[in-house]
């Protein structure tokens, strides 16, 4: 809460970026406490390090200092103090934390908890209510993540330009971080591959893996300098890559339903209905892991990739 | 745990959500704007995920022994929400970075001002076309 206050007040943008990225890293922390692993995963890895660095990249190219506001802030603090004060009458109604008889835990959620180790065949529930149970829900995000890194790139051009920006040159004589940067490389994509294949068993899966496996890039470039990182996954490969994620979902969907199922049931893929849960799963995760991989990383090289214009 | 009273997350919720709208109605500088969106978002993903949570649960993976599980589908919705939402906020940056190769500020009241610089001139081009071609 603080943090947040500290980065409303402060007006180096630089400043309100990372505090931006310790307030995700707290959020993390705490869902973490609230027993919801996988959501902590990816909040930690989307919240406090793809974001921050996208925040960043963007500073780079418009400015870093605020202007000192022109109107006063009353209208809109009393506009706010109204709407909490009203929202907190609200929470008095609201079931206590933890309470097992709220609404919530009374719908779906039992029946996904007790059925879904046998119907899926996988420990982690989220996982499988994510891939297995609301499988058109998902497929409709990765729709959506696919549109908006679409959206970037129209907007700020697919096309590299020219000459990439000259580096500060400092970066270049960084022997011990070069070192220690190629030695977490490949630990890192090591750890996304187990993500994006482990999380049936334990937290994880397509999402928080493609995000993982971004980073990754994300620190090559930049401390080895766009052209090398390009050199390794040349940008435009990468809308295809994301167009092939979507596919591969997609596919998996209309293969059951050639198979005289429904649409994304995925125990069209086996003779055994948990087997082919099981691969359709895998499947589906790896086509998000794709795709959102490559829409984070080709979001980067967008936002990296442009000159800064000059004013 | 320690012992928290049972609305105490409610309230941060609603502190943090009204922090974030507070930034984004009051605060002229785009990027900031954002940032405030994102509070906001975050503040709901603590609410989802205070909804799910059950006193005395674990994580819901299935372990031996272990038989109250914290509920699985806000986290499923948050997860998602939270990927999208990077997704959103990097459309949202790439319009501030093309706002400020158009108009070299991302302070809303300046460009506000040079709209309307921009409109006053074009009228004043109508009015009088054979001034301007001059």
């Amino acid at each position: 809460m603080l943090i947040a206050v500290a980065a409303i007040r402060m007006r180096d943008l630089f400043g309100v970026v990372i505090l931006f990225g310790v307030y995700s890293l707290l959020t993390a922390v705490l869902f973490m406490d609230l027993d919801a692993v996988d959501v902590a995963f990816t909040e930690a890895a989307v919240g406090a390090g793809v974001t921050t660095v996208l925040l960043l990249s963007s500073l780079r190219l418009t400015r870093r200092w605020e202007a000192p506001p022109r109107h006063s802030p009353l209208l809109s603090l009393l506009v706010v103090c109204v709407t909490g004060a009203a929202l907190v009458y609200a929470t008095l109604d609201a079931p206590l934390l933890g309470d097992p008889t709220s609404p919530v835990h009374k719908h779906v959620a039992p029946r996904y908890l007790q059925e879904a180790a046998g119907e899926v065949g996988m420990p982690n529930i989220v996982t499988a209510v994510l891939a297995s149970y609301r499988g058109y829900d998902t497929f409709g995000e990765t729709l959506v993540i696919f549109t908006a890194g679409l959206a970037v790139l129209l907007l700020l051009g697919f096309r590299e330009e020219t000459n990439t920006p000259v580096e500060s040159g400092s970066m270049h004589e960084q022997v011990v971080l070069k070192t220690v940067v190629k030695l977490i490389i490949p630990l890192i994509l090591l750890y996304a591959l187990y993500v994006q294949f482990h999380g049936d068993f334990g937290a994880g899966g397509g999402f928080q893996a493609g995000v993982i496996f971004a980073t990754g890039f994300i620190l090559y470039e930049m401390v080895f300098g766009a052209e090398n990182a390009r050199g390794v996954m040349p940008a435009d490969w990468l809308p295809r890559l994301a167009a092939l994620g979507v596919l591969l979902y997609g596919g998996v969907g209309i293969f059951s339903m050639l198979a005289g199922k429904p649409f994304l049931d995925y125990s069209a893929l086996s003779a055994d209905p948990v087997q082919g849960q099981h691969l359709g799963v895998l499947l589906v995760e790896l086509g998000v892991g794709i795709t959102v991989f490559s829409i984070v990383l080709s979001i980067f090289y967008a936002l990296s990739g442009r000159k800064r214009r000059h004013d | 745990m320690i012992e928290i009273p049972g609305l105490f997350n409610y309230w941060v919720v609603v502190f943090l959500m009204m922090a974030g709208f507070y930034v984004v109605i009051s605060q002229g500088n785009l990027v900031k704007k954002l940032v405030g969106l994102g509070l906001f978002q975050a503040s709901v993903f603590i609410l989802y995920i205070t909804m799910g949570n059950l006193s005395g649960g674990q994580a819901p993976i299935v372990t031996e022994g272990v038989f109250i599980y914290s509920n699985p589908l806000p986290h499923v919705l948050i997860l998602t929400a939270i990927v999208v939402g990077v997704a959103t906020t990097a459309v949202g940056l790439a319009l501030v970075v093309r706002i400020h190769e158009a108009y070299g500020s991302i302070e809303e009241d300046e460009i506000h001002a040079l709209d309307l610089a921009d409109d006053e001139a074009l009228s004043m081009e109508k009015d009088d076309p054979q001034d301007s071609s001059e």
